[in-house]
């Protein structure tokens, strides 16, 4: 297998390591790094479960290889907090009951960072859009809208 | 003692859970790591029915890091999955019958290897005939699967003479309907971990809404005692009825590798894997007739309902218990005759889903009634209301309701507040929009098919620091259990919620409580820990009354402390006088659910201790030129009894709706030949966020007295009458009468062309 040498930074921290080129970026983040927080929900970029920011973009991890993120900030739900929106995002998640079974969660949260650091003045219609490529089998999304509009109006 | 203030009952109390899920800090099944672990793949059968003439694994022996195969040779137990009946052997022997069936599995020391080795192994077969239509299935001279007739389980309800009846109305409707499966979805895949001890036990990692279902299977596979095994529950992804069964066949197959190898074994599917071998909501077909006087007054109802139970009957005959026993609709009917059947077929095996065999039928039973208002010439909710259940009547089983039955509220409510008055089909250009209607009941518990099953217990803990620990076996799945059941048990015990720590479920602590299903748990787990807290309720407050030199009558507990006048002291701080004086601070606790009465025979008698209500407006636009619906809103009102969390409940109406609006209108499972063809999340449709309508939910909180608090049970009525109520509505919109689910623009359209 073929080997190259990936050097990007997670969550702010600087990270150099030789991996498998066949490496996803979503088994580099949950096996390589450990940080399990990112799902694995459909394996083909459908769910959303998986979404990391790459710089400052959401992308589905299962989509992307590892090597694609030489050079590049990647943050995901664990780092997510130091960013703008990002605890506000959290807390409100938490208040407005958005959470269910918690697996597509991480994906939301980091798809709505994306959605509120391009447009801070989204609109409800918006953020429904901006949320196409995510599901969620519990909630019926009402309280994660409510979730990410109430985050946005505080910041 | 002056208590008339609930401290966390009733209060939207947030989920004890949710910070470690947004910080992504909680731990599913594949998150979990230990020394050693493998994993395994499944072989799966590639055709739908076949007869096994050989397994090898010779070229899967050049992959490196390959461990070995593993088949029915391997089982140390009983080769029979116990589930209701025990057709379905964990690994075949002789015969795979459903396409995608495990057959073998390979066992490899990295996934990857796993999954190459999986492919390698080969099985030979000769190909053997099978049928897949449920209906052909039954006729006198198909092919046989199962038994002398493909009939897993009957059961006929009957009360008067319906068919007699029947002739006698001045209005008589007819209907035949058909509904398709469908897919829980569920975000996280089925996952589960086998570790074999160092003393020869097991330890099993699951995510499973029945860790006592995987208990019962891991010990019949691997010969194991249940004393020997311990099955921890990890956090679950959604469940949805499609973790109650199948989690069991997951983890026994991951136990039968991990005893043969000696290592931990990951068995984790992928989502294709999950669609095509899981359970699902099963296929219905239904025949219904309704008749009424001239008076607009229900006088007979004929069902003939048939689900298509797939290759092993699971739990087909419960499921179809569920439906048959609700097949009438939520009326007054002296004359009943129902007549239901679960058939074997050889695809995908059917199992739970929320809803429980009754949301098919609903579908039936809400669109013909709705058919007959119109016959008659009534509005449909005002023949409902003049039809409808209320305390004392009698269901079509016999049994008689009791004062928590708020249907007719619920009708009233919604009507209000859809302004059903104006019911009067609007239309701009291409579309068209109107209301449709619907209401449901759902009998809360296992009820009298599961009775045997229906209690459970609860272990509470104290701690010398006044931290509680409370032990369950009822599972929290994402529907909210952890928060419900640590609301009781602060508020019964006067604790603060953050005293309460419930975790999940772990079968070596707390006594087989039964499965996470039928919206049972809030009732059942819940009254277990009321009985686990009584006698420690009882010693708190008298030490507290102590503490605070009066008497247990005069003082006031509230949210974690004790006050008499100027003076208050903590539940901690009670706790720790308690230890001092040597008292008792654990208890276990032990719920029995209320007897029922109904009986196979005849089909007569009490099937659940209690019913849950709702009752929906939708409203929808169509596209004529397209047969597109949109679901703009949907107005829902439910009688689940007190609402121990209103928001969490709230929760529960938003998510139910949009699988019942999925069910009605995307999800769209295609089988063909045995063979499913849109196993994916690009090809089987959910609902995403931009299909979500406005939600507008209302509650009438009927009490129950034997519920905890006065709860009955939420999770599943909110699913369960969306689908008629948007088929209503559609109907009312562009008189397209639709009878099958989904309803697809392709059968929108088709059904408008018909009309005109």
């Amino acid at each position: 297998m073929k080997k190259f040498k990936l050097e990007c930074e997670v969550n702010g921290k600087k990270v150099k390591v030789e991996i498998d080129s066949s490496l996803r970026l979503l088994d580099f983040i949950r096996d390589v790094l450990g940080l399990k927080g990112t799902k694995e929900g459909c394996g083909e970029g459908e769910c959303g479960a998986c979404m990391v920011l790459m710089d400052g973009r959401a992308v589905n991890s299962c989509l992307v290889m590892a090597v694609q993120a030489h050079q590049k900030r990647i943050v995901t739900i664990e780092g997510i907090h130091k960013h703008k929106y990002g605890a506000q995002l959290q807390e409100s998640f938490v208040k407005e009951a958005a959470v269910q079974c918690g697996f597509c969660t991480p994906g939301f949260i980091i798809a709505a960072q994306e959605i509120l650091s391009k447009n801070p003045k989204a609109t409800l219609d918006e953020i429904k859009e901006g949320l196409a490529g995510n599901l969620c089998r519990c909630t019926g999304y009402e309280n994660i809208f409510r979730a990410i509009d109430k985050a946005r109006r505080k910041k | 003692m002056k208590n008339k203030f609930f401290s966390f009952i009733g209060k939207p109390v947030e989920r004890v859970d949710a910070t470690a899920k947004v910080r992504g800090e909680a731990f599913y099944g594949d998150d979990l790591i230990f020394p050693g672990m493998v994993y395994a793949r499944a072989v799966r059968n590639p055709r739908p029915r076949i007869e096994i003439k050989k397994i090898s694994d010779k070229k899967a022996r050049e992959i490196t890091g390959y461990l070995g195969v593993v088949t029915y040779k391997d089982i140390k137990g009983v080769n029979a999955w116990p589930v209701v009946m025990k057709d379905y052997p964990f690994l075949p022997e002789k015969e795979a019958r459903f396409h995608s069936e495990t057959v073998a599995l390979a066992v490899a020391e990295t996934l990857s290897a796993a999954k190459k080795a999986a492919s390698l192994i080969e099985i030979s077969y000769k190909e053997l005939p099978f049928i897949d239509d449920p209906l052909k299935a039954l006729e006198k001279n198909s092919l046989k699967i199962y038994g002398k007739d493909n009939i897993f389980s009957s059961y006929t309800i009957k009360k008067g003479n319906a068919i007699k009846a029947l002739k006698e109305c001045d209005f008589v409707v007819e209907g035949e309907f058909k509904t398709n499966y469908q897919v829980h979805c569920y975000l996280e895949t089925q996952t589960a971990t086998a570790v074999p001890e160092k003393d020869g036990s097991l330890t099993v990692y699951s995510s499973t809404q029945c860790p006592f279902y995987v208990l019962d299977a891991v010990s019949a596979a691997t010969g194991l005692p249940n004393n020997r095994i311990k099955v921890i529950q990890t956090v679950t992804g959604g469940g949805f009825g499609g973790k109650e069964d199948v989690p069991a066949l997951v983890a026994s197959h991951a136990a039968i590798c991990a005893m043969k190898f000696e290592r931990p074994v990951r068995l984790a599917y992928d989502r294709k894997e999950d669609f095509m071998s899981m359970s699902k909501r099963h296929p219905s077909w239904a025949k219904v007739s309704y008749g009424a006087d001239k008076n607009g007054k229900l006088k007979a109802c004929v069902v003939d309902y048939v689900l298509d139970g797939g290759a092993y009957s699971t739990l087909s005959p419960i499921v179809l218990w569920r439906g048959a026993v609700h097949a009438a609709g939520p009326y007054k009917i002296e004359n009943v005759f129902i007549e239901a059947k679960a058939v074997a077929t050889n695809k995908v095996p059917c199992g739970a889903y929320r809803g429980f065999g009754q949301p098919q039928i609903c579908f039936a039973q809400e669109s013909l009634i709705d058919d007959l208002a119109d016959k008659i010439g009534m509005d449909p909710i005002e023949f409902r209301l003049k039809n409808i259940l209320k305390t004392k009547d009698e269901t079509a089983t016999g049994q008689k309701l009791d004062s928590s039955c708020g249907i007719k509220e619920l009708i009233e409510i919604v009507r209000d507040r859809s302004k059903w008055i104006k019911n009067t089909p609007t239309s701009i250009g291409d579309k068209k929009r109107a209301l449709g209607f619907s209401c449901t009941y759902y009998g809360v518990g296992l009820g009298a098919g599961g009775r045997y099953l229906d209690r459970a217990g609860a272990f509470v803990n104290i701690y010398k620091d006044g931290s509680v620990k409370v032990d369950v076996g009822n599972t929290e799945m994402g529907q909210g259990a952890l928060t419900v059941l640590s609301q009781i048990a602060a508020e019964t015990l006067n604790a603060s919620m953050e005293n309460i720590r419930i975790s999940e479920v772990d079968t070596s602590k707390v006594p087989d409580s039964g499965p996470t299903v039928a919206s049972r748990t809030t009732l059942m787990s819940g009254n277990a820990i009321i009985e686990a807290c009584a006698p420690l309720r009882e010693r708190i407050f008298l030490t507290a009354a102590d503490m605070l030199k009066t008497s247990g009558q005069k003082m006031f507990a509230y949210g974690g402390y004790f006050y008499f006048k100027d003076r208050k002291v903590s539940f901690s701080e009670v706790i720790r006088e308690c230890w001092g004086r040597r008292l008792k601070m654990s208890e276990q606790g032990w719920y029995v659910a209320p007897k029922t009465s109904f009986q196979k025979e005849n089909g007569q008698g009490d099937a659940y201790v209690i019913y849950s209500y709702s009752a929906d407006v939708a409203d929808v636009e169509v596209d004529v030129k397209t047969g597109e619906v949109q679901v703009k809103k949907i107005y829902a009102a439910y009688d689940v009894g007190r609402l121990i969390n209103p928001k969490l409940a709230q929760a529960q109406g938003h998510g139910g709706i949009l699988q019942g609006m999925g069910w009605a209108l995307y999800e769209n499972l295609v089988i063909k030949n045995g063979i499913m063809l849109n196993p994916n999340f690009t090809d089987y449709v959910l609902p995403i966020s931009t299909d979500a309508p406005e939600y507008d939910i209302s509650f009438k909180e009927k009490l129950y007295k034997y519920g905890p608090y006065k709860a009955k049970g939420m999770g599943e009525v909110p699913l369960i009458g969306v689908a008629p109520a948007i088929r209503n509505a559609i109907k009312k919109a562009c008189k397209a009468k639709i009878n099958s689910a989904p309803m697809t623009p392709e059968i929108v359209l088709e059904k408008i062309g018909e009309e005109i």
